[in-house]
């Protein structure tokens, strides 16, 4: 442990790269060229998808790569629109992704905090479980949950039933529990001795102290069910209760050649699916950084 | 980049500590009634955590552990979905559905089709996010951009960035369009060969911007003085990344390979709409979307619940062995 003495809102805000940079040197020419051919196979694809998304009629050929002034047209997000239902298909990715955060930060803050600071029976026993959980991959449980939450409860086509398995991030648990470890013992002494309660520890103390910790932990929160197919696709029938992705999937694989550009239709969509979540990367990305997430997956 | 304790630490702590601290910190006799301290000596010292705990503790309890039974319990009944209200009688059946599985040539297809994943997808991640790790790991211009550039498509949305691949690896897109006459016929994700190849590649490129983030962290924590004894001692770039770089990393090397596995055992939104639900002919469905295929589309629970509990053993026990290679290295 190298920061000892360092405040959580250093370690977390210090950028990653000041503690061993190499100097310039005239190494920087290769670096930027590995970067540069790097970065263009990375941004390509998103590049075409908005391009694609444009095309009044389908451009495979190289020449559709670069925009062709007569055959840029906004249709096709009319299209989608028509198709889906974008407003609705957005608020349900909203309440099943609102729902996720809400119960995470909640319920999520209250256990790290337990199982950093407090001493109480079973908490070897939660902590262990909460490793166990972060392990198993939620796939590997979809057939018992969709027998319990479908099939049991009759959860099918509710937010309940596509909030229930994701409700609490462990990853987002583990990132608390972390940072709550190491805010200094006798900072919660004193304040006990002072006669505050835990709640209001957690509240007025231990919060305020790991706020980089919240955004990090909320930012990866966020595109788990943003971005998750599987399960709201095995547990919504109706076509008014999907999230985005799945409506958009559900698009794709019977994808009609009434609209005049299937492909663009289908990539209009996805340009909306991928703008709230990359727009959010980019203003936080300085809370995306390797220590964070680090800390997250060593466990 | 903040040490977490080995796990085995980690365990020690959380299970011993609750006993150990309690003697220390309670000044005794210090007009605590008899009741408070039996309540205490039962809940611990600081029961108020038991109640901050208890939400995620149902959450765990009815969401991971009951269906994890419920799993273990199906998988040894004969059961399939009935309409509602219907009871049928659901049968033990020993290990049948498990010898089932282990027999049934598509879960067979599909374990080999993770193998093809893995040799293609771990080489691939391992090389690319080291070298793009490397590059950046220095005071370059526009650092930030190509970080950002990195890690974008790791969080995008697999549905939107697969209806970009299969705009531009379809029969005639443009991947195709470039490479003329050396493109596959058939054409990439409609390739018995190439399927499951173009999902490893997709799914490298995916993840990429997240490994190469560990990567630069690790790096930063190799000591320059080990480069620069290099240095000294005439070592050629190759023999510096070979004996220091490499080493120096490994741990995150170690990682990146269990999560592919985890990964590729995983697959589910690729192969179903990348390959149109594992084609041609299975070559690239996975675990996971035979799961779907033959446990809720084809009604065989049991049959799939055996499957999925196959693999939470084998990816514990990857994990197990994983924790103990690196204990044995540290």
């Amino acid at each position: 442990m190298t920061q000892t003495g360092r405040t959580v809102d250093e370690v977390a805000v210090a950028p990653d790269d000041v503690t061993s940079v190499e100097p310039r040197t005239s190494h920087s020419w290769w670096r930027l060229t590995v970067l540069g051919i790097g970065a263009l196979v990375f941004v390509f694809p998103f590049y075409y998808m908005i391009i694609g998304s444009l095309q009044k009629n389908q451009n495979t050929s190289l020449s559709g790569v670069v925009p062709q002034p007569g055959n840029i047209t906004l249709r096709n997000y009319g299209e989608i629109n028509a198709a889906l239902n974008l407003g609705k298909t957005l608020i349900n990715s909203g309440v099943f992704t609102g729902g996720v955060l809400l119960a995470t930060v909640v319920f999520g803050v209250l256990a790290g905090y337990a199982l950093a600071q407090l001493r109480f029976r079973g908490r070897g026993l939660l902590f262990v479980s909460m490793l166990l959980l972060l392990m198993v991959p939620f796939q590997l449980l979809i057939i018992p949950l969709y027998v319990l939450i479908v099939r049991y409860y009759g959860l099918g086509d509710s937010y309940l039933g596509m909030i229930a398995p994701f409700a609490i991030n462990s990853t987002a648990v583990f990132i608390f529990r972390q940072y709550f470890l190491q805010l200094p013992k006798e900072l919660f002494d004193a304040a006990r001795i002072d006669g505050a309660n835990e709640f209001r520890i957690l509240t007025r103390i231990a919060l305020p102290l790991v706020r980089p910790a919240l955004l990090t932990a909320m930012l990866l929160t966020f595109i788990g069910p943003w971005n998750e197919y599987l399960w709201p696709f095995l547990i919504t029938k109706q076509q008014s209760m999907q999230p985005l992705a799945v409506a958009l999937a559900n698009y794709m694989n019977t994808v009609q050649s009434t609209v005049s550009n299937p492909f663009g239709t289908i990539l209009a969509g996805a340009v909306v699916l991928a703008v709230p979540a990359v727009a959010l990367f980019l203003a936080f990305q300085r809370y995306f950084v390797a220590p964070n997430i680090g800390s997250a997956v060593k466990g | 980049m903040p040490e977490v304790p080995p796990l085995e630490a980690e365990l020690q702590l959380a299970t011993r500590g609750s006993e150990m601290k309690l003697e220390a910190e309670l000044p005794p006799g210090t007009g605590e009634s008899r009741g408070t301290r039996l309540a205490r000596a039962v809940l611990g010292p600081q029961p108020i955590g038991m109640a901050f705990g208890a939400p995620y503790a149902l959450f765990i309890a009815v969401l991971f552990a009951y269906p994890l039974g419920l799993a273990v319990w199906i998988s040894f009944h004969s059961y399939f979905f009935t309409a509602p209200g219907v009871s049928v009688a659901r049968p033990f059946v020993g290990l049948a559905n498990y010898v089932a599985v282990l027999t049934d040539s598509e879960v067979l297809r599909s374990f080999l089709n993770i193998l093809i994943f893995l040799v293609i997808n771990v080489p691939l991640t391992v090389a690319l996010s080291l070298l793009l790790a490397t590059a950046l790991n220095a005071a370059i211009p526009f650092r930030a951009l190509f970080r950002a550039c990195f890690y974008v498509p790791y969080v995008t949305a697999s549905v939107a960035m697969v209806a970009v691949w299969l705009f531009m690896f379809n029969t005639g897109g443009v991947v195709d369009s470039v490479l003329g006459p050396v493109a596959p016929v058939p054409s990439w994700l409609v390739n018995q060969n190439w399927a499951m190849p173009s999902i490893a590649i997709y799914v490298t490129w995916k993840q990429l911007g997240f490994f190469i983030l560990l990567y630069l962290a690790a790096l930063q924590n190799v000591p320059k003085e080990l480069y620069e004894a290099a240095s000294i001692d005439g070592a050629s770039w190759w023999h510096r990344l070979w004996s220091v770089t490499i080493p120096g990393v490994r741990t995150v090397t170690t990682l990146i390979t269990l999560l592919a596995i985890i990964v590729g055992a995983n697959l589910f939104t690729e192969p179903y709409l990348l390959t149109a639900g594992g084609g041609p002919n299975g070559t690239s469905a996975s675990p996971v979307l035979l799961m779907y295929q033959i446990g809720i589309e084809q009604n065989h629970p049991d049959f799939a619940s055996a499957l999925g509990v196959i693999l939470v053993i084998g990816v514990l026990l990857i994990v197990g062995v994983q924790r103990l290679l690196q204990r044995n290295q540290t």
